[in-house]
């Protein structure tokens, strides 16, 4: 007796741990619910983008949304503690990926994004956003307010976010190696890297960005060109911009109605499944389905900021501050693209577009959101080799 | 303890500024939507629907069909048809009005396109108008600027070189029904068909292609600027059928004005040389849409042209069941080849008087000679030993009475009946039910192309499939491919008698189709006639022993006659029925050794190409010899 309460005594804060039922109870139900309905407005407008048939598209998604769903659960359950252990395997996992795709994967859209792995497709950019997170989450999970401070301390953070970066605007994807730098800031700025560092780099990014603009591809500069002026190519590169702002536009407040909308059904967008898929939803249920939308994003984005709040270790902390980010990036860049605020990027739209390799890497980051938000409680141990 | 408040409290300040901060970035996106939609909307909505670039489908072409050697059966005419582009017109209804003032169209017409443009998505045109002349063409063209979203159009209909001589075979094509258009918005596309019977229906989805579009750049007026991308679309596939269209017209021409069906099987792998049923009727007004004169002809013909008899038309095969009983009693022990019945002209069975054809005693007879003198009372006799469910039982295996699983669409299984079915059905199965089915009388009905598959098996000793179709899209049909048919699974000792009985009945002076025996030299045909009565003869009919050419036509009994050749090595194999056609060997056997004759001489079988040199066509007398 008197021995089991000395260790008790001893170690109290690394055995926190619970049966799976309970930990089943701790998950988040309305984030899964808001998941789910999500999901839901995601096939009804595929079943639409298909002109009123659940294929090819919306069947599929439902069933890439299930599996992801059940995997979300899965790493739920893991104790955060073993999830930790594998943030920085997984970054160099995530590196050696995009080093990968480089030299093996196909080429889709002008850019080598995807690679088969055992006959699943990914997108090694997409894991490497969550990887990244991971990595700073524990690279910072100690770290004191002298050490975040410090350029020297703060320095490799900042290269394990650059690297990642670089080889993602080889592929080239510059949507996706910008959210990828944003997601990293934002990481570091909770892990209480100072504000005025933060300021400074956006003040060279300003200056800079004329350079940046000299050294971008040729696709990539049309695509800001056309985004300044799309009128210019009524036919070329600035079609999609306009037919989207028609298709948002007819909708007016209610929308056409479901399978009426005229832009959708006359096929005026090419590959609006995928990263267009919101002009359909604008479009055939207005205004109103598109704030309904934008209202279940927004759920999603404030839940993840919930667990992060109410988080107890730093870890957990840092890690769903960076996922709820990612996230809301996800949504900020495909509807500012939509509306025309931004150039095109192929971003799609998180859950409702068609496409796995982009939904299975969200549901990747839930599913490590949940194992935060399950065991928000436990307790890191000081050191490493306590 | 207190260094981790202090670094909670600095993350929640900062990660709160950073959620409101996306928040804002949310609030500002919900702005813009409310501009874009709400707002703009009038703007935005104008110019969806004048939307300057609009893409409309365009059918696919339908694949052809040809016989085996590439001649076409089934092809396709181009001609020219309005369409109407809905969205396309800034004021649909007023461009339809100056349409009909233009090409004056029927009242049915009319309700029909505005049928279709209520029930249509915007980006399928309407057709308003097919096989357009020159002068509504012109009048068209001139006046364009009135008819926004009108589009004149080259597209095909369907032609069949062979007309009638193939029309069952080939089957036809019709416009979708509303039901399939909305299900399928493809077939909703003006100038799409769809197969309806015969070969056109059981390719239909290798015939019909993938739709093309064509997309235009059209100004306010919505009249068409330029034309900025076209695709044609994948055109249907080829279908090479396995018949031989020489010998599907020989085969018309040899039915002629009798009421009948043909059909010849490649007796090694089952495929359809010809399959003719008459009367038969013109495929191409389906296309067209048929006039109602002509289908209330159709409907009114006592002679069912529309009906597919060769595989659609039932009838009791009379004596050609024969072979099948003899196989069941030899498989169940209750006749050996040796085996001798007497026949004394007739059976008595209670009070009931079962008669030989003729009332004319055969003696005491083995089945052999049974089979070739086509003695009745020998298979009453057989048909009690061996029972009802075993002689179903072998039926089955011939073909009989069971789904063949060929691709002909709207076959009949037919019926072999078995006890099972006659209690399912509160039928009294006495002892003489089973004795009319030892002659393929009572409730026994198949069809010819059944037929054609039994005698097919026999001689193949083989289960062959019969299929129309040999290639589609160069790809030989899987039951085409040689050795494709499993083994029958009936003791070949039983078959090689059977096979020798029905060489008895062609070749020999007392055997029923002597007469129309082959006269190519070293080639022998085997066969089975069979006159299946059709109406239960009155007393004084019987007197005059079926003096049957006296009789009306509907009460004659049908003609069957069921053959193959080579005997030595069997490759073609024919069922010919002559409804009400009298005797089998009268009638049937007579163009059996016609179709046959032809076949042997031009030698289509497991051919691509015809025949260099075929042999002089044979003078068309039958040989000489007393008839049986």
């Amino acid at each position: 007796m008197i021995g089991q309460s000395e260790i008790g005594l001893r170690r109290p804060f690394r055995e926190r741990s619970f049966g799976l039922a309970r930990k089943l109870g701790r998950v988040n139900w309305l984030f899964v619910l808001c998941l789910c309905l999500l999901a839901g407005v995601g096939y009804a407008a595929l079943y639409s983008a298909a002109g009123g048939s659940s294929s090819p598209y919306a069947l599929s998604q439902l069933t890439r949304f299930c599996t992801g769903l059940a995997l979300m659960l899965c790493i739920a359950m893991v104790d955060i503690r073993i999830l930790e252990k594998f943030s920085w395997p997984a970054w160099v996992l995530g590196v050696v990926l995009l080093v990968a795709v480089l030299k093996f994967g196909h080429v889709g859209l002008g850019a080598r994004r995807w690679m088969t792995v055992g006959g699943v497709e990914i997108q090694p950019s997409e894991l490497m956003k969550l990887f990244l997170v991971m990595a700073l989450g524990s690279y910072f999970k100690r770290a004191t307010p002298e050490q975040t401070g410090s350029l020297l301390f703060v320095a490799p953070a900042i290269a394990a976010t650059l690297l990642p970066m670089v080889l993602i605007l080889k592929e080239p994807n510059l949507g996706t190696a910008v959210i990828t730098g944003a997601v990293g800031a934002t990481v570091m700025l909770g892990a209480g890297v100072r504000w005025w560092w933060f300021a400074l780099v956006a003040v060279v990014i300003g200056v800079c960005a004329p350079v940046i603009y000299d050294h971008l591809h040729a696709y990539q500069k049309a695509r800001i060109d056309i985004f300044l002026n799309p009128g210019s190519d009524p036919l070329g590169a600035g079609y999609n911009i306009i037919q989207s702002k028609i298709a948002l536009g007819s909708g007016g407040f209610f929308g056409q109605g479901f399978l009426h909308g005229t832009q959708n059904q006359l096929n005026f967008l090419p590959e609006k499944q995928t990263d267009f898929v919101f002009t359909i939803i604008a479009e055939e249920f207005g205004f109103f389905g598109s704030v309904a939308v934008l209202g279940l994003l927004m759920a999603i984005v404030a839940l993840a900021y919930y667990t992060a709040l109410s988080c107890d270790h730093v870890y957990g902390r840092l890690v769903a501050l960076g996922i709820a980010t990612n996230f809301f990036l996800y949504c900020f860049v495909n509807l500012s693209m939509v509306m025309g605020l931004i150039p095109v990027g192929g971003v799609p739209l998180p859950l409702i577009s068609y496409g796995g390799s982009a939904l299975t890497a969200v549901m990747l980051g839930f599913g490590v959101l949940m194992s935060i938000h399950v065991h928000r409680d436990v307790e890191f141990a000081e050191r490493e080799d306590f | 303890m207190r260094r981790h408040a202090r670094a909670r409290a600095s993350f929640t300040r900062r990660a709160l500024l950073i959620g409101v901060g996306q928040a804002a970035v949310f609030a500002g996106i919900t702005a813009r939507l409310y501009h874009l939609q709400v707002g703009d909307h009038d703007k935005y909505a104008t110019m969806a629907k004048q939307n300057s670039i609009s893409e409309r489908l365009v059918a696919p072409e339908r694949g052809v069909m040809t016989d085996r050697f590439g001649a076409i059966i089934a092809g396709n005419q181009q001609h020219w048809r309005a369409l109407f582009m809905k969205a396309m017109a800034p004021e649909p209804d007023a461009v339809l009005e100056n349409f009909y003032r233009l090409v004056p169209l029927s009242d049915e017409e009319k309700t029909r396109i505005a049928q279709d443009l209520a029930d249509r998505p915007g980006y399928i045109p309407v057709l308003l108008k097919d096989w357009l002349d020159w002068p509504d063409m012109a009048l068209i063209e001139v006046n364009t600027p009135n008819l926004p979203g009108v589009v004149v159009e080259e597209g095909s209909s369907r032609v069949y070189p062979l007309g009638a001589v193939a029309a069952h075979a080939v089957g036809y094509v019709a416009r979708p029904d509303q039901q399939e258009a909305k299900q399928d918005p493809v077939l909703a596309l003006p100038g799409m068909r769809v197969g309806r019977s015969g070969a056109e229906d059981a390719n239909d989805l290798a015939l019909r292609g993938s739709p093309g579009f064509v997309q235009t750049e059209t100004n306010v007026h919505g009249e068409v600027v330029r034309v900025v991308a076209q695709d044609a679309g994948t055109p249907g596939r080829t279908v090479a059928l396995a018949l031989d269209a020489g010998l599907q017209q020989f085969a018309m021409q040899g039915l002629g004005n009798q009421t009948g069906a043909v059909v010849m099987l490649d007796a090694t792998n089952g495929e359809v040389l010809a399959l003719a049923s008459t009367p038969a009727f013109d495929p191409a007004l389906f296309d067209k849409g048929v006039p109602k004169d002509v289908w209330n002809a159709w409907m009114q013909d006592p002679h069912h042209p529309l009906l597919n008899k060769a595989a659609a038309g039932l009838f009791a095969p009379g004596s050609t069941f024969k072979p099948t009983v003899a196989l069941a009693a030899l498989k169940c022990g209750a006749l050996t080849p040796d085996t001798i019945l007497t026949c004394p002209g007739s059976l008595q069975l209670g009070d009931h008087v079962f008669w030989c054809d003729n009332h004319v005693a055969h003696g005491s007879i083995n089945l052999v000679t049974a089979l070739q003198v086509s003695c009745d009372v020998f298979f009453y006799k057989t048909a009690l030993m061996t029972g009802i469910n075993r002689i179903a039982e072998m039926a089955g295996l011939m073909g009989l009475g069971v789904d063949l699983g060929s691709d002909i669409p709207h076959a009949q299984t037919g019926l072999v009946p078995t006890l099972d079915w006659a209690r399912g059905h509160h039928i009294h199965w006495v002892q003489g039910s089973t004795v009319v089915q030892g002659i393929g009388q009572g409730y026994t009905q198949l069809t010819p192309l059944a037929q054609a598959t039994m005698i097919a098996r026999i001689a193949s000793g083989n289960a062959v499939t019969p299929h129309l179709t040999r290639r589609v899209g160069g790809a030989l049909h899987p039951d085409s491919v040689p050795g494709a048919a499993p083994p029958l699974g009936v003791d070949p000792r039983h078959l090689a008698i059977i096979r020798q009985a029905l060489f008895d009945v062609v070749n020999t002076p007392a055997g029923t189709a002597y007469a129309s025996r082959l006269t190519l030299p070293g080639v022998q045909m085997a066969g089975k006639t069979g006159t299946a009565q059709v109406h239960n003869n009155s007393a004084a009919e019987k007197m005059k022993n079926f003096d049957d050419m006296t009789m009306a036509w509907e009460r004659r009994p049908h003609a069957w006659f069921v053959a193959y050749a080579p005997y030595d090595n069997p490759r073609y194999a024919v069922s010919v029925l002559i409804e009400h056609g009298n005797f089998g060997a009268q009638t049937a056997a007579p163009l059996a050794h016609d179709l046959m004759t032809y076949a042997l001489l031009h030698d289509p079988a497991g051919r691509d190409v015809p025949l260099a040199n075929p042999p002089p066509e044979p003078p068309s007398t039958m040989p000489q010899g007393e008839s049986a």
